[in-house]
């Protein structure tokens, strides 16, 4: 956006939007929303403590072990829905309905069958993240150019190098934004997770702090987690980028 | 009439050397019959086109012989070897070039090398070679969408050439390349012919196309396709790329093939 004949940078509209906020923190509107500066204050104050480092390892763990596992799932299953017709006629419902389920009613069923541990919140994790990898995979391989399927068969490419060498990269456009989303949707898996089935990580400094109306900690450790999904996100941006010279021209 | 060489076709029936042979070949989808016991052969070292209007089976036949499909029945022999599937003994050229977007034009030109397994750096000196001859030296690690459609073509063939198949199927390559650089291609295509020692089948809906480049054009009529007529131009073929468009035999086949088609064109 330009301002006066001026170029501004990314995200200036931020300043605006924390203008506002200081604002009506300090007209006392509400205890609800402390001064962002207070909450600036409390974020580089409690950032390094014990408390902190341990809920963010907490957190992490569960979000990548939940992560990884939804890829490592989610793009394969896609793929193969994605060439075979049968596989893709069975699971597609249920893919669909788990896509809209709400998934946090499902949470105390987890609880159930895997304990209060930390195995529950991976697969609430992997859960949110995996409906959209899969479908999206799934998109990818559909889309791909029949003649280079044909090209790898007729070079005679074995069923597992056409897999490796044509379908994935061909898909990984679309894979790339399905990760991408599935990630924004993990962040949410592992909080509800560490909200309903054991109160660790950052689900636990949430309820500590809004149990106790320590609204400028509330606050803070919810833009350190907004920061934290947001790289994570803007790094898959980057790579989608980087494939984005060939995703046009299939 | 001279150009057909029928009496000496019928003559030399015992002696020539069928590098492919398609015997009784029928497909159908469904309910159509795109081939009905079509039965052709083609030379060992000499460029066969089929020829025909449009749905009349020609990619088709082509993609059966490159095992891509296979017919309901009759059976295609390469080498008097039966064909059940791809095989290392041909290669394909695309008419839409089929290269791996995401790839160099080396690693595209190495891929049927690379899924045979030949080791990266071996593989890369094949590829090497084969930019070189179709005129691509300095492009090795460009991608194909910087490339011009001629250009990506050539990446096509090049693949193509680098696995050194016996049999070259073409399916329109010239196609989807204008109008200057396709007739490059003819020429090229013509010397290719005359250096390498391999047997080409190449589809085409072009007339012209056909009879400058052919030494056995079959034409194939629709419905269900079956071959109606072959054609062995062969009194200009050692004059010169130059000069064949002039030639007088050269003019009478493409009147003769549009008289025979012409019925069949919406």
């Amino acid at each position: 956006m330009t301002v006066f004949g001026r170029r501004l940078p990314g995200m200036s509209s931020l300043i605006l939007w924390g203008l506002l906020w200081e604002v009506v923190g300090r007209l006392g509107v509400t205890f609800f929303i402390p001064p962002l500066s207070e909450v600036l204050v409390t974020l580089f104050a409690t950032i390094g403590t014990p408390a902190f480092t341990k809920a963010l390892s907490e957190t992490a763990y569960a979000f990548t072990m939940g992560v990884t596992s939804a890829i490592v799932i989610g793009v394969p299953v896609g793929i193969l829905m994605g060439k075979n017709r049968l596989l893709d006629e069975l699971l597609l419902p249920w893919v669909n309905i788990f896509l809209s389920a709400p998934l946090t009613a499902l949470v105390p069923v987890l609880m159930v069958l895997f304990g209060f541990g930390m195995k529950s919140i991976i697969i609430t994790t992997t859960l949110f993240a995996i409906w959209i990898i899969i479908l999206n995979s799934r998109a990818g391989v559909m889309q791909i150019n029949r003649s280079l399927i044909e090209m790898a068969h007729s070079f005679g490419a074995s069923p597992i190098d056409a897999f490796v060498k044509i379908y994935f990269w061909a898909a990984l456009p679309e894979i790339l934004g399905g990760v991408r989303i599935g990630v924004i949707r993990a962040v949410k898996g592992v909080i509800i997770g560490q909200l309903l089935i054991s109160i660790v990580g950052f689900g636990a400094l949430f309820e500590l702090y809004s149990a106790n109306f320590l609204m400028s900690h509330f606050w803070a450790v919810l833009i350190v987690l907004f920061a934290l999904a947001f790289t994570i996100s803007e790094f898959l941006a980057f790579l989608e980028r980087r494939v984005a010279y060939y995703a046009a021209k299939r | 009439m001279p150009q057909t060489r029928d009496a000496a076709a019928l003559h030399q029936a015992h002696d020539v050397d069928y590098a492919v042979t398609a015997h009784k070949v029928s497909k159908n989808y469904g309910d159509v019959e795109a081939l009905k016991d079509l039965s052709l052969e083609f030379p060992r070292g000499q460029l066969t086109t089929l020829l025909g209007p449009s749905g009349c089976g020609k990619t088709t036949l082509l993609k059966i012989i490159a095992g891509l499909l296979a017919p309901n029945s009759g059976e295609i022999q390469v080498d008097r070897k039966t064909v059940t599937g791809p095989g290392p003994d041909r290669a394909f050229v695309f008419q839409d070039f089929a290269l791996l977007p995401w790839a160099s034009v080396i690693r595209n030109v190495a891929f049927g090398l690379e899924l045979r397994g030949v080791a990266k750096s071996e593989r890369e000196g094949i590829a090497e070679k084969y930019i070189q001859d179709v005129g691509l030296g300095g492009f090795e690690n460009s991608f194909p969408h910087e490339l011009s459609g001629g250009m990506r073509q050539r990446v096509g063939l090049a693949r193509a050439l680098a696995v050194d198949a016996r049999v070259l199927l073409m399916d329109e390559p010239f196609s989807a390349v204008d109008e200057q650089t396709r007739r490059k291609f003819q020429e090229d295509l013509l010397s290719l012919v005359q250096h390498e020692n391999k047997t080409f089948i190449f589809v085409t809906h072009s007339i012209e196309e056909a009879v400058y480049v052919s030494d056995q054009i079959a034409i194939l009529l629709p419905r269900p396709s079956r071959v109606s007529e072959i054609i062995r131009p062969s009194g200009f073929r050692n004059r010169g790329s130059e000069n064949i468009r002039r030639d007088p035999e050269y003019l009478d086949i493409v009147d003769r093939i549009w008289s025979s088609l012409r019925s069949y064109v919406e």
